[in-house]
């Protein structure tokens, strides 16, 4: 394995390999701590995420083509898939909310396809991207580089993170969110209304998800039909890290696009989809010889 | 407006030449089928393929239309949508042969919907002239009925070889001293072009010290550009569609990756130089066919001609260059004229033994068919963006300008 050897060779490297992972981490993290959220609140298993995630990227993109201030974009498509979830859900998951796993799973895997095409005709299928005139800054030989837009996009994904955790820690609607995750009867006998928890939470959700994707374009590509991408990465982190473990998430995310580097970097890249599920695989299979261990009494 | 005008010019001159084209507004029509993808996927490019049908159909009405003995005709086309899918481009293609009763074959978009139609056309017998696939998986396959103007998918990026090659020498090294680091997507077009650098790299004697398959899903190829950085070859080859093509030439240029000789696909088509500017100085770029190219014909004028009235007729392409996609287009719909008029005959065997016949000197270059059915007289040609143009550098007799080396 040469490609080893390399990473013995030029140790330097691991480093760079790892700041690379945890850029595109924090922004796997951000789409992850969303789904945690609807997760953990409704019991819905959104499989249009990594879609969201797009969508936010191409408004982000069409408002820069529009001659806007690219960062500007950002706050917007925070904003527009603010109005774009709540849709979603008063048509669809408000529907399906209160069934079985399966109508949900159904019922959000068809938003996912419909998302996907409804871009591609409405953009195009070419890949697209925004390139902010920033420089890139060096280290060690120039064998580091931290591209500035990158570094920004991290910045701001971590900045949104610590904005969500404090919002669901002091704010009303927060702790509302908190109860309902907990126990949504009870919330409701204590007068929290549900409903209204659930919509402002797929809309918080797919808001975060919308500003990820804005960032996104920003220092990657987006594409009508790479949604799948950031949803199974996701799923993997928020199975990893675990329901309403917030640190965890974020932890994980990071995690997850470090190890998808090394990866990449020992086993080629072409293999990089593949190690995430593989990592969702082996995570799966922890958890269930934790859950040997401490066997809980039936609900 | 612009094309009314056009056309209203067209039609004074022809006018003006006589009695040959006075025929023009009697002649009959030979119908044409395509499945095209206007929607799904390819929809851009299908649209580029579908105008440049049109455009040469348009073209050949102009110049009297297809003369046949004492009678003329001129093409029409039956399109329907593919929606970018193989399964049913394949079903369109029958109902155009069994309903339409369709004779005669425009290629749909893409290596992929040609692989699905071919059977189809092979089973009716009914001759297919295709502009737009170019894996070499469709010409091994014994069809009697395909032909295609373009030159196959291996050749894309194997001049890129050469081209190091002959630049080692200049330099006193030995050709086989380069060093080839090879990126491409897992597809049947790029894994063409993975095969095709590879057999002139060997030819060479040079050393493939990096040869990784791109994701389907790319947005993030920084693993790979590491590994480049710290081999250091001399050559570094790129073919994923155009998000190989916008994340290669991102990262390349936000990673400062320095590498002699970077040669890509797809470059127009991810718009490389409107999307990252300097970034994409000095990336060698392939294409099947060139505006500034010194191909001629009488229908259409020469290559720079042709752009220049296919842009009057068609305006929303007046800001950008006219892709390859649409000039193919055309030149495969110059091919059925040519063979109907050496076939002279609306037999669709004789037409496809004409095809098969064909040596044709046009606007996109020269057409001649091996016995597989595809295009051996037109080299592929390469381009380097510099300062944020499109310059023909490689192969030497067309190349317009000399090639930067070594890159920044």
């Amino acid at each position: 394995m040469s490609n080893i050897g390399l990473l013995i060779d030029f140790p330097i490297v691991n480093l760079k390999i790892i700041i690379d992972g945890v850029m595109i981490g924090a922004l796997f993290a951000l789409a992850a701590y969303g789904l945690a959220l609807v997760w953990g609140v409704m019991n819905v298993k959104n499989l249009a995420q990594g879609d969201f995630v797009i969508a936010g990227g191409y408004i982000a993109w069409y408002l820069a083509n529009m001659g806007l201030p690219p960062l500007l974009g950002i706050p917007i498509a925070f904003i527009v898939m603010w109005g774009i979830g709540w849709l979603t859900y008063k048509l669809v998951i408000k529907r399906v909310i209160e069934r079985d796993l399966f109508t949900s799973l159904l019922a959000t895997f068809g938003l996912a396809i419909m998302f996907a095409q409804l871009m591609n005709l409405m953009f195009g299928s070419d890949t697209q991207s925004i390139q902010l005139d920033y420089d890139t800054l060096d280290f060690a030989d120039g064998l580091i580089n931290l591209p500035m837009a990158q570094l920004l996009g991290m910045t701001m994904a971590l900045a949104m993170a610590f904005g969500v955790i404090l919002f669901m820690k002091r704010s009303r609607m927060g702790q509302a969110i908190r109860a309902t995750a907990q126990d949504a009867r009870a919330a409701r006998v204590l007068g929290i209304d549900t409903d209204k928890v659930y919509s402002f939470t797929f809309s918080l959700n797919a808001a975060i998800c919308g500003a990820a994707g804005a960032i996104i374009v920003m220092a990657w590509v987006i594409q009508p039909f790479y949604g799948i991408t950031y949803s199974v990465r996701a799923f993997v982190i928020v199975t990893a890290a675990g329901l309403g473990n917030l640190p965890g998430v974020i932890a994980a995310g990071l995690g997850i696009g470090a190890l998808e580097q090394y990866g990449s970097h020992i086993f080629g890249i072409g293999y990089q989809q593949a190690i995430a599920v593989l990592l969702l695989i082996l995570v799966l299979f922890i958890r269930l010889l934790q859950q040997r261990r401490n066997r809980q009494v039936l609900q | 407006m612009k094309t009314l005008k056009t056309l209203g010019a067209a039609l004074v001159a022809t006018m003006t030449v006589g009695a040959g084209s006075a025929l023009a507004a009697e002649c009959e029509t030979i119908t044409l089928g395509s499945a095209i993808s206007l929607t799904g996927k390819y929809a851009t490019n299908g649209v580029h393929a579908k105008n440049g049908y049109e455009f040469a159909i348009q073209k050949i009405d102009e110049n009297g239309g297809i003369k046949m003995g004492d009678k003329c005709y001129n093409f029409s086309v039956i399109y329907y949508d593919d929606e970018s899918k193989g399964d049913r481009g394949a079903t369109l293609a029958e109902r155009l042969i069994n309903q339409d009763g369709v004779q005669y074959m425009l290629g749909p978009y893409s290596s992929g919907l040609t692989k699905a139609i071919a059977p189809v056309t092979e089973q009716y017998g009914i001759p297919m002239v295709e502009a737009e696939g170019a894996s070499r998986s469709l010409f091994n396959k014994g069809y009697k009925y395909l032909f295609a103007v373009l030159s196959t998918s291996e050749q894309y990026l194997a001049s890129a070889v050469t081209l190091a090659a002959e630049k080692a020498q200049e330099s006193g090294k030995e050709a086989s001293s380069v060093k080839v680091a090879i990126a491409v997507e897992n597809d049947p077009f790029s894994l063409d072009i993975r095969a095709g650098v590879k057999e002139d790299a060997e030819k060479y004697g040079m050393k493939i010290v990096l040869d990784e398959k791109l994701p389907r899903d790319l947005s993030d190829m920084s693993a790979i550009l590491t590994k480049v950085k710290l081999i250091r070859p001399d050559v570094l080859v790129v073919s994923g569609h155009s998000k190989g093509a916008a994340t290669a030439v991102r990262q390349i240029g936000e990673q400062k990756v320095k590498v002699p000789m970077i040669a890509v696909t797809h470059c127009e088509a991810a718009d490389v130089v409107g999307n990252f500017g300097d970034f994409a100085n000095d990336i060698l770029c392939s294409t099947q066919w060139a505006e500034t190219l010194t191909y001629e014909d009488p229908i259409f004028g020469s290559a720079a001609n042709y752009e220049k009235e296919f842009k009057e007729a068609f305006p929303e392409y007046t800001n950008k260059t006219v892709p390859y996609q649409v000039a193919q287009a055309s030149a495969a719909v110059y091919v059925f004229k040519d063979a109907f008029e050496r076939a002279n005959s609306l037999d669709k065997d004789a037409v496809r033994d004409a095809i098969a016949e064909t040596e044709l000197a046009t606007f996109y270059g020269n057409i001649k068919f091996s016995e597989n059915g595809n295009n051996i007289a037109k080299p592929m040609v390469l381009r380097q963006i510099q300062d944020g143009k499109y310059n023909v550098v490689a192969p030497s007799e067309f190349a317009s300008h000399k090639l930067n080396w070594p890159r920044n």
